[in-house]
């Protein structure tokens, strides 16, 4: 069944809501990108919980002029306005008050939410009211989606794609380097208004598959699972694409093939399953990179504490570091240094030496900053310059047994 | 008047008004401490909770829930901590991952369980159902008196007043370090307050109230609550006294004039049905935080004083 919905042989519907989602994703991830580097991820949430009002007073405003009040673009138009509404609400709270973003954000979000809630019971009294399913809006519902409807998302998506990548440079340079961007002559209000314009417009697109609640989610995980993986921001934008896109594809797959499981939660999931991975598995950002980098790094100062303490005659209290020195057949059991062990630590003890020296006069100032007890100074300086300093010391102590 | 406001209303705005003041008095700190999401985020992560805790117990009892709805709050606090270090990722973006996908994971939970024949749906977890909370045993004021009556109140109340106290006793007793930690951590940390823990327990001070105001009046009101009062007072006031003294003000007054323009407003506009009491207290919020914005006395901040 669900190989079934995956391979789109789940019937014209099924077929339909997954691609949508997936374009839906692609799009998400990619806006996300920008909002996350320009640390406004949050803002989205705003936006997302301010579209409520809009689609109640679109319905109301729809039927009022005679309308069915269910039309899915009539819906889109009123969300959207509410939700500029609430994007200015939060511009004009944070610029012109004392009050910070993020209260600002709360603020849009709860109010116009709250709104929103009243204008839903209002429109649960109205006479045709009652089966308007306007709830729907709030956690997303695939079933039953007409064609329309279907075609609208998957146009919206494709639409927000284009204008992505049509203005990624932009965008990618007013995230990093805001005062740059403004000192070659480009506009930052409107560049960051058409950030919020395109997570508007993926917000709005959402509405009908994931819904009100969720879909900042598809704005911010694919963009922080993203970051795992790279440090450039093309590179970043198009994981993300990835990423969203997948979680939208798998999500609307998984969720059409069974019934009992919600489209917009499913997606999330899913997304957040790619989320856990990546924290957990990325090269270098990933947690076991991080795990395995610390656990190297523990064994080699174990290690060359061990040496040095052979070096100087004195016993070794770490049991790990004796251990290690056992096992790489540097020491015996009881402590003593094996000849390979004397040599290995005669060696430590001068690159000590040669660090000690180094690190007294100016000469080697640049290089003297790169010690961290680990490095072996022969892999900084040049074999001359090393020569130098060897000269100072006289020749190499050995270790005795 | 009499009677039947004694048994339709007099509950629900009592509930209404300390379910305010409890989220608003934390809000304080939150919003002075750049933290205001946290409340968006705890009462996202109530749903899942109490979901979980139905599918433990089988039973929709009262205490197992708001256990429940704690122990989510506090995992998604350590969670939203975790992934913003171990990630290394921004705060905010942490957050929305967090809330989002716990969210997601309540609803589907939800979904996937049988709870048709208990009462618990999202809707009813996003705005509560204020209207519902009546006191069928009381018969006019005398009731309040009566033991027999007193005892048919609805437990919501009960509980809702005690986080209230609570909440208010945790401000109370450690207004001093509270207030330091807020304004200068590391001044406070000097002095030997224990920055860390504090925040900690207000966070989950905050969740305690918001769990409260969860059973009796759904999370959207808490969220709007948490913020909406105090980012209010904040505009009028330099004195973070005078400023917890305004967001309760505010808080109650949302709650009594949103509680009566749901009942009676579309009595007044000549429609027959109230709206959402949840939803009307969060506009009023919402309307009150406006004219701040627009005239209060310290919107400008200290500098353009």
């Amino acid at each position: 069944m669900l190989f079934d919905a995956l391979t789109l042989q789940l019937g014209y519907n099924a077929t339909l809501v997954a691609i949508g989602a997936a374009l839906l994703g692609i799009a998400a991830g990619a806006t996300g990108t920008f909002l996350f580097l320009r640390k406004r991820a949050l803002v989205s949430d705003a936006i997302s919980h301010a579209t409520l009002p809009g689609v109640g007073l679109a319905f109301i405003v729809m039927v009022a002029l005679g309308g069915d009040g269910r039309s899915l673009l009539g819906l889109m138009i009123g969300s959207a306005t509410s939700a500029a509404l609430g994007l200015l609400a939060v511009h004009w709270i944070s610029t012109r008050t004392r009050l910070a973003e993020d209260a600002a954000i709360g603020a849009v979000l709860s109010v116009f939410f709250g709104a929103g809630i009243v204008l839903l019971t209002v429109i649960q009294t109205m006479e045709t009211g009652r089966q308007a399913g306007l709830e729907s809006f709030l956690l997303g519902a695939t079933a039953g989606m007409l064609f329309s409807d279907a075609v609208t998302i998957a146009v919206g998506g494709a639409i927000t794609l284009a204008l992505v990548i049509l203005l990624r440079r932009p965008m990618t340079l007013a995230a990093f380097d805001p005062t740059f961007a403004a000192t070659t002559g480009m506009n930052l209000r409107a560049i960051d208004l058409a950030t919020m314009g395109l997570a508007l417009a993926v917000t709005i697109i959402g509405l009908k598959i994931v819904g009100l609640i969720l879909i900042v989610a598809l704005l911010i995980i694919p963009a922080v699972t993203a970051r795992f993986w790279t440090d450039q921001s093309d590179r970043m934008v198009v994981l993300a694409g990835v990423f969203g896109g997948l979680a939208g594809y798998i999500g609307a797959a998984i969720s059409a093939s069974a019934p009992a499981l919600p489209t917009g939660p499913i997606i999330v999931l899913v997304a957040t399953a790619l989320f856990a991975t990546s924290l957990f598995l990325a090269p270098d950002r990933g947690l076991l990179a991080a795990l395995v980098r610390h656990l190297r790094y523990r064994r080699l100062v174990h290690i060359r504490q061990g040496l040095l303490a052979l070096a100087q005659g004195l016993p070794i209290y770490e049991r790990y570091s004796l251990h290690l020195l056992v096992k790489a057949g540097l020491a015996r059991r009881d402590g003593v240094a094996t000849p390979e062990g004397r040599a290995e630590a005669a060696k430590a003890l001068r690159d000590e030496a040669r660090w000690a020296a180094a690190r007294q006069g100016q000469s080697f100032e640049a290089a003297a900053a790169l010690y961290d007890g680990l490095r072996p100074l022969e892999s900084v300086l040049t074999p001359d310059e090393l020569a130098g300093i060897d000269a100072r010391l006289g020749p190499p102590k050995g270790v005795p047994g | 008047m009499g009677e039947e406001f004694v048994i339709l209303s007099l509950v629900p705005l009592l509930i209404g008004i300390l379910a305010a003041s409890a989220c608003a008095l934390p809000g304080n700190f939150l919003i002075l401490r750049r933290q205001a999401l946290i409340g968006d985020a705890i009462s996202h992560v109530v749903l899942p909770g109490i979901v979980a805790a139905f599918l433990v117990t089988g039973a929709t009892s009262a205490m197992p829930m708001l256990i429940g709805a704690a122990l989510a709050a506090l995992a998604a606090v350590i969670l939203i901590e975790a992934v913003t270090r171990l990630g290394k990722i921004e705060p905010g973006a942490a957050m929305g991952v967090v809330f989002t996908a716990m969210f997601a994971g309540g609803v589907l939970l939800l979904e996937m369980s049988d709870t048709s024949a208990v009462h618990l749906d999202v809707e009813h977890a996003l705005y509560g159902n204020l209207e519902s909370l009546i006191w069928i045993e009381a018969t006019g004021w005398a009731s309040l008196t009566d033991p027999a009556a007193l005892a048919g109140l609805p437990p919501e109340l009960g509980r809702i007043a005690l986080s209230a106290l609570f909440v208010s006793l945790f401000t109370f007793i450690l207004w001093r370090p509270l207030a330091l930690a807020t304004f200068d951590e590391g001044f406070a940390r000097t002095q030997g307050v224990p920055t860390a823990a504090l925040g900690l327990a207000l966070v989950m001070v905050a969740a305690v109230a918001a769990v409260a105001a969860f059973d009796a009046v759904g999370s959207i009101i808490v969220i709007a609550m948490f913020i909406c009062p105090p980012a209010a007072a904040r505009l009028m006031t330099d004195r973070l006294g005078h400023q917890i003294a305004w967001s309760v003000g505010f808080a109650t007054l949302s709650a009594v004039l949103g509680y009566v323009l749901a009942g009676y407003g579309p009595l007044w506009l000549g429609a027959d049905d109230a709206v959402s009491a949840a939803g009307m207290i969060a506009t009023v919020s919402g309307a009150i935080l406006g004219v701040a914005c627009l005239a209060g006395p310290r919107r400008r901040g200290v500098s353009a004083a």
